[in-house]
């Protein structure tokens, strides 16, 4: 099967390689995939808590080029969006973007997935504090 | 100087040995009669060079020229192998025994029969992929017509049992039937040693042309008869009706002569690339895993497991080294290598796995070449993997609710 050359571009030079501490407070997680299904995805977000924007994303992914690829890009876009901007993403624009073929849409659903987790991971963080903030205020 | 890209793939195919193609080209312009033909010289020479070839071929595996059918290739063979003897033999009975690991060509065809109303038992492989001739004598019944256990497997490189199971099918009076695809030309076969009345071989897995392939099939003690799958002018005993193909078969018996005269140093040839390439990279690479047996395998494959590492984004990183992946994401499906399942290894390092076929043509440069890119590929992707980094961190994968998709 021949690859798109962006599909090799992002493979050969994947963007943001990393991890954030999972712990950090600004930090969303979203970890999609199962190794049995031979697909692994972990997306990173660090949010800037004042203005809902996204700093810095990093992936760390195991599977095909394809998955990399999707990963890869993923984190490149989701630099600078908002939130509801991130949610917004979807698959079939990453498909268009790498060229994928067919068998690999499910790369690109499972990027959208893992933006998706990262952000509701993050959203979560954040209600998760505020009863406790609200409390120290009262 | 390496020239790229390199070809590791050999128990897919192989490249057709030039000595083979010289021998084919007079059969195309020249001698391009119908071996059929009883009335002519083109005939003639066309019927001799057919038969010189059957005696190239049966040579190799202890048998007489006499003994081969000439097919289209392996998977007819099989098919006809099994085909044929449910057919013929079900009045005696109808059982059959084969085993998980098997080429698609027995396991199909063995499931077609079954909804023909034929029994099979699918016998386990142990953790490196063999049976025993225990396991094949404990499901013996007084219905067992046929015994079907290939020779080597074509994932694994796991070499069988197949003298000892030959034993116990003699002495049980059932034919037995190896799919030797992968072990024709590779090893030492006799087929009255091992007690073999049905092989199955295929031109292209053993430096000839593709497109041709034998089914042996046993003259006496016991004469073997097959119903035919195709009808037509009688050729091959009746068994396999249609016009012989002579540049091919001329090919496919140089192809043997050649694996025969050149067998022994070729097995320590190829051995020996075998494990430069083998120790070279799991010395390197710690959680790499050979699948299939450590030392009854064929001597030019070696199927590793790279743990954290997806095989088809292995693939990618050395894109101009020809392998396979035992990967769901190389085929239509998205289950990973039916044949690693059987041994019980892991989806993950199924999915983790790529096979090296080394072959005639292969150089120690290129192993060279290979095991280093092998070994930082990984190393790299590694690095990019969340599985290895959780790993590295204390965390077992286990323990993980994995939202599957």
């Amino acid at each position: 099967m021949p690859y798109s050359d962006q599909i090799l571009e992002h493979y050969n030079n994947p963007r943001n390689v990393g991890s954030f501490d999972a712990k950090g407070e600004n930090v969303g997680t979203g970890l999609v995939g199962a190794p049995e299904c031979g697909d692994v995805m972990r997306l990173q977000i660090l949010v800037n808590p004042a203005t809902g924007v996204i700093e810095d994303a990093k992936f760390k992914t195991f599977g095909c080029g394809s998955a990399i690829a999707s990963s890869s890009l993923a984190t490149e876009w989701l630099k600078g969006k908002t939130l509801d901007q991130a949610m917004d993403i979807k698959n079939t624009e990453i498909v268009e973007e790498l060229a994928l073929p067919p068998v690999k849409v499910h790369c690109s659903v499972l990027a959208e997935d893992a933006i998706k987790a990262a952000v509701k991971n993050f959203q979560e963080k954040q209600e998760a504090r505020q009863p406790a903030e609200a409390a120290v205020a009262g | 100087m390496l020239k790229l890209p390199i070809y590791m793939d050999n128990n897919s195919t192989t490249r057709t040995d030039p000595r083979v193609v010289e021998a084919m080209l007079p059969y195309f312009t020249e001698q391009y009669g119908n071996a059929a033909s009883r009335s002519h010289p083109f005939g003639w020479a066309a019927e001799k060079a057919v038969d010189d070839a059957r005696d190239q071929i049966g040579k190799l595996i202890g048998a007489t020229g006499k003994e081969i059918i000439f097919t289209s290739g392996a998977t007819e063979s099989t098919n006809l192998a099994l085909k044929g003897v449910a057919a013929m033999y079900k009045k005696k009975g109808n059982h059959i025994v084969t085993q998980v690991t098997e080429h698609k060509a027995t396991l199909d065809t063995a499931k077609r029969l079954e909804r023909d109303g034929v029994q099979v038992t699918y016998l386990p492989v142990d953790k490196f992929g063999r049976v025993s001739a225990d396991q094949v004598r404990d499901a013996l019944t007084d219905k067992t017509i046929l015994v079907s256990i290939m020779m080597a497997n074509n994932e694994i490189g796991t070499v069988q049992p197949v003298a000892d199971i030959g034993k116990v099918c003699k002495e049980r009076g059932v034919l037995f039937h190896t799919d030797a695809v992968q072990a024709v030309g590779k090893l030492p076969i006799d087929v009255q040693a091992m007690g073999i009345d049905l092989l199955s071989l295929s031109g292209h897995k053993m430096y000839g042309p593709k497109g041709i392939g034998g089914l042996y099939v046993r003259k006496k003690d016991p004469r073997v008869r097959l119903e035919p799958i195709i009808d037509g002018g009688g050729h091959e005993r009746g068994m396999r009706s249609g016009t012989l193909p002579v540049p091919l078969i001329v090919g496919l018996g140089k192809a043997a002569e050649l694996c025969r005269s050149e067998m022994a140093d070729e097995i320590k040839r190829t051995y020996a690339l075998r494990e430069r390439l083998r120790s070279r990279i799991m010395d390197n690479l710690p959680e790499s895993y050979l699948n299939g047996h450590p030392t009854e395998r064929l001597p030019g494959n070696a199927n590793i497991s790279f743990a954290y590492v997806e095989g088809e984004g292995l693939m990618m990183g050395i894109k101009d080294v020809a392998v396979s992946s035992g990967s769901a994401c190389t085929s239509a499906s998205l289950e990973p290598s039916y044949v690693l399942r059987a041994l019980g290894v892991g989806d993950e390092l199924a999915h983790s796995s790529i096979r090296f076929g080394l072959g005639r043509f292969n150089t120690e440069e290129e192993v060279d070449f290979v095991s280093d890119l092998v070994v930082r590929e990984v190393t790299r992707l590694r690095e990019m993997s969340p599985l290895y980094e959780m790993a590295q961190a204390g965390v077992d994968l286990k323990s993980i609710q994995w939202a599957g998709h």
